[in-house]
């Protein structure tokens, strides 16, 4: 139906998406636990401010098993390279998304200010967590990762833990940190007691003022300090998936492809509106507030994603192992066969989500937390 | 490059470590979620408020384990890029597929819905959270489905070839992988065996009640519905594993070998060893108690076919060396020169044999120096720990008996209204609450402890998938997993024995208040 060109950008749109779902879904999830206990200084506000995400955020963080199992089998180098190669770092985020299940359902289980103290701790440290590594980690997609391939496709990574800590990086993962942090507090707003949702107006505007802050100082950063990759000499785009077939320089600027395409600057420019949006919403404490930090969100991550195109992990070691949309993908008929799946099956989700979302509308309060004796 | 053993041994206890104890969950929530499906389709059917407070007595302890499952289930996915990373890429291309669809078709649905199970009681109709439970109750066998999928395509690798050009396995036919023979009987197995499980958690619990006295109904109750269930699952785990163990016979000879310490081919139909002591030194089996035929009417479903002996197997992996280490040579040829035919033709002959050369790697970098001792010691690197299948293979099949007899039993006493009258009975249903554990464990190690020394049989050897990550690093990790496992191992346990003692009446769910009670309530207390 497609040929393999096509389906390539078609899965790396995918692969957007799917992050995108995941920050969008599961990112206010991790910004209200990091939250926890700024935002609710009682058990019950504490009860009512879970409640909010109890529900649903087991279903939300399914985005982010499907975004790994789609990378697995999509871009399967790509999933293999960053895991491997990052191994501490994203053991530490498996850490925490161990914890969080857990700490969801046994926080609740023994009526002790001592337990549910310490799963309070865990939830905050593993939402803060992630936020931040994820952010670093894609920080240091446009670094380019110390990493190359032998002839039979074997890769090696050249660094440690601490050569991820570069001080781009660091503020990729506060663009992060900030992002989710008023996504989760946007969601406080709309959702929890307004005991709760007054605290989380005025942290938002904080840490939207910060994500503002920390997005520009990237972007300028991006521009003036962070040499980009790029492909030279013939660029094929059906051929192998074997990223030893070209050459790659790096000491370009990462912002080629903004010059391409001019409508790319759509995306910057849609995160900051979203930040903008957020600071004249979320007095209001509606869903507005929340439309408006998912544009925040979406604009933030498909900004990065553009400056990248067409890379997904260059490689600073090795400029030709740079892993490429057109180098990098499974074959052909894999991605043909994952594509219908996804059309099949998406919408579904959608459906399925949004009838749940449905169902448990309106604001959890404090006196139906207490009403119903709520012993999480 | 050479690659360090010290890291495959490590990063394979960790694999073996974290997929065990992600297992000790998976089965319950599998058997538990149907067990309490069947529990309110009566209540919905009959209006019985003492129904669904069965199903919420017992979906606070599925509660506890899903999250526990959930949790380590992650470790499961991030654990191939993090550890098995050139496995990753050698075989993404099939293996990732089956395991990104188990996303879309049945976890998010399970993830989505089991937040209303939980949540949804005052907010929607009878019916509709009837439906939840019972699209939750299928999304977790369709999730197990599509991950025995790619574990069926582990031990059978169908619908797919080597592709010199990209250096990995690619799909050729999807539908092949999908309905690998080894899959579906492995999958009927698997969750029939989650089925016998969930059933004796319930027995066993109510049980306990019974020879307490407490909330008799209730336990009588639960405990005909996990007679019922345990005996159909029971009949299904013991038929379909024979299911099972035809299929591995067909495509994994030195497996069925080496679980029946099979040294040499014997004449059709080889006898069945019921007991002995494998030497693996001598090859042979002391003291082996030997029913004839029977080994050759299960493995074969003949009286004529013989199953080849270890000594066999070695002999023609021998070959198939040979062949994969030719096939090996021809692609490094055509890397050189794209347009070499004599190169392409030998390759396109014996790339099936590939994974076999790739056996020599272990203990050389390019196996086609190999000498002919080296081709020995690596066709002699094929055959698996002899002594740890054949004993956890009848430990299993013991207990598979075992659970057939206890579940007619208690089938037979629910009929007859009797279920607490025999104490005797009601103390062995109790005690046997470990057994289908140990059967399961037991299970996973047959079927991937016996397919060593291959990550993908007869493709992949296990030792060549690793990531080349440092000794440190997965000491650390490994070390992390110990220490959070032990201990979420036991707040999970002290959970799941908090909540069992409490007991419905414990947790005000029992007996149900005339009339009923706000649900709200009810649902609140059961603090899900």
């Amino acid at each position: 139906m497609f040929d393999y060109e096509t389906l390539r950008v078609i899965w790396w749109a995918l692969l957007g998406t799917l992050l995108i779902g995941f920050a969008v879904m599961d990112g206010f999830d991790f910004g209200i636990a990091a939250l926890l206990r700024v935002l609710a200084r009682t058990d019950d506000e504490r009860l009512v401010l879970l409640e909010t995400i109890e529900p649903t955020w087991e279903g939300n963080q399914v985005w982010f098993i499907l975004g790994g199992g789609a990378a697995f089998a999509a871009w399967p180098q790509l999933y293999a390279v960053s895991f491997s190669g990052m191994y501490l770092a994203i053991f530490v985020v498996l850490v925490a998304f161990i914890m969080r299940p857990v700490g969801f359902n046994f926080r609740g289980k023994i009526h002790d200010a001592r337990w549910r103290n310490l799963w309070d701790w865990v939830l905050m440290a593993s939402g803060v967590i992630v936020m931040l590594v994820s952010g670093v980690a894609f920080g240091n997609l446009f670094l380019g990762a110390p990493f190359q391939f032998d002839d039979n496709l074997r890769m090696t990574w050249q660094g440690g833990f601490f050569d991820l800590l570069h001080p781009f990086a660091l503020v990729a993962g506060l663009v992060s940190l900030t992002m989710l942090l008023t996504h989760g507090a946007c969601w406080a707003a709309y959702k929890a007691d307004h005991v709760v949702a007054d605290r989380a107006v005025r942290i938002a505007r904080w840490t939207t003022l910060a994500y503002v802050v920390f997005y520009v100082l990237a972007g300028i950063w991006l521009a003036y300090g962070v040499a980009g990759y790029a492909i030279v000499g013939p660029v094929v785009t059906d051929g192998v998936s074997n990223p030893l077939h070209k050459e790659v320089a790096h000491g370009s600027s990462w912002f080629a492809s903004y010059m391409r395409y001019p409508w790319f600057w759509a995306a910057p420019v849609l995160g900051v509106l979203g930040a903008l949006g957020v600071q004249m919403t979320v007095g209001k404490k509606q869903l507005g507030c929340f439309v408006a930090s998912t544009t925040m969100v979406a604009g933030t991550i498909l900004s990065a994603g553009f400056a990248l195109f067409p890379f997904l992990l260059p490689s600073s070691l090795d400029p030709r192992s740079s892993l490429t949309v057109w180098d990098a993908s499974s074959s052909k008929g894999t991605l043909g066969l994952m594509l219908a799946m996804t059309l099949i099956f998406l919408p579904l989700i959608i459906i399925y989500t949004s009838w749940v979302y449905r169902v448990l509308r309106g604001r959890v309060t404090l006196e139906h937390v207490r009403q119903s004796g709520h012993t999480y | 490059m050479i690659i360090d053993p010290e890291v495959v041994t490590l990063s394979r206890m960790q694999f073996a470590l974290t997929a065990l104890y992600h297992f000790l969950f998976v089965p319950l929530t599998l058997g538990l979620v149907w067990i309490l499906a069947i529990m309110e389709s009566v209540y919905v059917m009959t209006g019985r408020e003492v129904w669904k407070r069965m199903v919420q007595f017992w979906g606070v302890l599925f509660g506890i384990n899903f999250a526990m499952g959930v949790a380590t289930g992650v470790t499961m996915e991030f654990q191939f890029g993090m550890n098995w990373a050139y496995y990753a890429h050698y075989v993404g291309d099939v293996f990732g597929t089956p395991l990104a669809i188990e996303g879309l078709m049945a976890f998010f649905l399970e993830g989505t819905l089991v937040g209303l199970f939980f949540m949804g009681w005052s907010r929607i109709s009878r019916v509709a959270h009837l439906l939840v439970t019972w699209f939750l109750a299928l999304a977790t066998s369709l999730s197990a489905l599509w991950i025995l999928i790619a574990n069926g395509w582990m031990q059978n690798p169908v619908g797919s070839a080597f592709n010199a050009d990209t250096m990995r396995m690619e799909v050729t036919s999807f539908a092949e992988v999908t309905f690998n023979p080894v899959a579906q009987a492995k999958f009927v197995h698997t969750v029939s065996a989650g089925y016998v499980l969930g059933s004796m958690f319930v027995l066993s619990i109510s049980a306990w009640y019974l020879l307490r006295g407490r909330n008799v109904d209730f336990a009588k109750r639960s405990m005909t519905v996990a007679a019922s269930f345990g005996l159909a699952a029971a009949l299904s785990v013991v038929v379909l594993g024979d299911e099972s163990g035809y299929a591995v016979s067909e495509n994994q000879k030195m497996k069925m070998a080496a679980i029946e310490a099979m040294w040499e081919t014997e004449p059709a139909p080889a006898s069945f060893t019921l007991f002995g002591i494998p030497d693996v030194e001598n090859r042979t089996t002391h003291y082996a108690l030997r029913i004839p035929w029977v080994m050759g009417l299960i493995g074969t479903r003949s009286i004529d076919k013989p199953i080849p002996g270890i000594a066999n197997l070695v002999e023609d992996t021998k070959g198939r060396i040979h062949d994969g280490i030719l096939a090996y040579d021809a692609m490094l040829v055509l890397r050189e020169d794209k347009n070499n035919a004599q190169a392409k033709a030998i390759l396109a002959a014996h790339d099936k044999d590939m994974g076999y050369a790739l056996l020599l790697k272990r203990f050389m970098d390019d196996p086609r120096h190999a000498t002919p001792a080296d081709i020995q010691k690596a066709a002699d690197s094929t055959i698996p720990n002899v002594p740890v299948l054949f004993w956890s293979f009848r430990l299993m099949v013991a207990c598979g008996f075992y659970f057939i007899a206890l579940f007619a039993v208690m089938f037979w006493q629910a009929s007859k209204r009797q279920l607490d009258k025999r104490r005797w009975l009601l103390k062995l249903a109790f005690w046997s609450l470990p057994l289908p554990w140990l059967a399961a464990e037991l299970g996973w190690i047959v079927a991937e402890y016996g397919r060593q020394p291959w990550a993908i049989e007869g493709v992949l050897p296990t030792a060549l998938g690793v990531s080349s990550v440092t000794t440190g690093q997965v000491w650390t990790s490994l070390g992390g997993f110990v220490l959070f496992y032990s201990a979420l191992a036991i707040v999970d346990a002290a959970l799941m024995l908090k909540y069992a003692k409490k007991g419905p009446e414990g947790l005000g769910l029992w007996p149900p208040a005339e009339p009923e009670p706000p649900v709200a309530t009810v649902a609140a207390h059961a603090g899900v």
